[in-house]
Parts: C-alpha cells; structure tokens; sequence
C-alpha cells in the first residue's frame, strides 16, 4: 500500500513528516531504533530541501510517497520548486574540527547515508527528486 | 520541545521533553547560549523525555562543546532512550561526548 503527503516548504511542518512516516511504519513488526532510522532519514532529506533548496518558501511544496516492495521501503521525496538541489558525495565529518569551529550543520547527509541502504538525487523535469530505500526484515 | 531548567549549586540541570529537530534546535540553542551557564562546574542534559534528535539537534550540542570546554564546564547526558543513543552512535558522538545510563552515575562523572 502507498502511502503520499503534501507539506509546504516550513520547517513547522517536519513533525507532521516523522509523524507520517511513524504511522505508515506502524503496521509493521519494526523495532523502535529501526523506525526511528527510516523516520531520521526522511526528516534530514526533507530539512535540507526546506531549508537549502526552496529557502523556507512557504508557496512551495513537497510530495512525498512511501510504499513498500515486499521487505523493502521505498520513500521519494519530490521537490516541486525550481532549484535544483543535488548533495555532492559526503565524506566524513571531522567532528573534532567541528567542535572547535562551533560548527552546527555538516552531518545530515552523512546520516542519511549511513541509515539507508540506498541514497539518490535526480532531476525530473525543473524539480529534484531523492528515491530512499531500506529492507526491512 | 521544551527545555527545564533546574539549577543546584555548581550543577546545571536541563530536562529535555519532546522532538529536538531543525524547528525546535533554536530553543535549546539559546538556552546553551545563556552566559551564566559557564558559571556551573557540571552541565547535566536529563534526556528520559527526549523522543527524537536530528542533525540539527546534535549540531546545538557540538557547537557549544569547545566554550563549555574552554569554560571547564563539563556537559553529560543522561537517560538517554536507545533510539536517541543509536543516533549518537551512527556518528561516533558516543565516543566523544560523556553519556551515561543515570542520574547518578551523571553526577559522579
């Protein structure tokens, strides 16, 4: 079963996002760190197109859709402004670098990677799409 | 997100109650900003009521950890749900923050 939301680009509306993707979840036999992974992946894509590519513009939105393949999540995020936004490759925060600049952003990729099976942006048409998976067993 | 305050000698205590996210951080932030808060020797972050970090969250608590350290003001977490600890482990924050099961054994760190 599929599931789909629409949000404005406000950062009010992250709760309603986790508390979408908890509830589709819910269904499922998951363990609370399992859900909490999909839940803090979805939440750090959508921050960034929020914040980074649509610049909080409340006129624009955000399609997202979850559905399942058997033991598999597939989440996408489509991005309905004109900014193209694709992270480059992440490589590893030097936290200890960060701490000393007082450093407050850096890591939200680097955990979206590290909690999905599979990270993708691409471009459909003027707008940027990211396709999220994980098995989930 | 709400953040309590209770302050006890050279000890600082802020109970976390709710999601920490990249709309809520800001609250946290100027709480960690206030400058009496060097004046206490030991910050304790109760975290029995924080549900959810992200990114945004974490990066509150890096950016303040060179002036607490500069301040000699030690920061330690406690009662930390494993879901919110995973999210410390995935980035190797376990091993550079103090983060302990209780109260007490907060106090004694």
């Amino acid at each position: 079963m599929k599931s789909a939301l629409r949000i404005a680009c406000s950062r009010v509306h992250l709760q309603q996002v986790r508390d979408f993707v908890r509830n589709y979840l819910n269904s499922r036999q998951l363990s609370e760190v399992t859900v909490n992974q999909v839940v803090l992946a979805v939440d750090e894509v959508v921050a960034n197109f929020i914040i980074h590519a649509n610049g909080e513009d409340e006129t624009q939105f955000l399609d997202l859709t979850l559905a399942f393949d058997q033991h598999d999540l597939n989440v996408e995020i489509a991005d309905n402004g004109d900014t193209i936004f694709l992270p480059g490759p992440t490589a590893s925060p030097d936290f200890h670098a960060y701490i000393q600049q007082g450093r407050k952003g850096g890591m939200g990729m680097t955990l979206v990677n590290r909690l999905m099976d599979r990270v993708e942006f691409f471009t459909r048409g003027n707008h940027t799409v990211c396709h999220l998976s994980k098995h989930l067993a | 997100m709400k953040v309590t305050a209770q302050p006890s000698a050279d000890t600082l205590t802020l109970l976390l109650d709710g999601e920490l996210d990249a709309s809520s951080a800001i609250v946290l932030d100027t709480e960690l900003a206030k400058p009496d808060i060097l004046n206490y020797r030991k910050v304790l972050i109760d975290c029995a009521k924080l549900s959810y970090i992200s990114s945004a969250g974490l990066g509150v608590f890096i950016s303040h950890l060179q002036r607490f350290q500069d301040a000699n003001v030690k920061l330690v977490f406690f009662n930390m749900q494993e879901k919110v600890f995973n999210v410390f482990e995935i980035l190797g924050l376990d091993a550079l923050m103090t983060i302990v099961p209780s109260l007490s054994e907060a106090e004694a760190a």
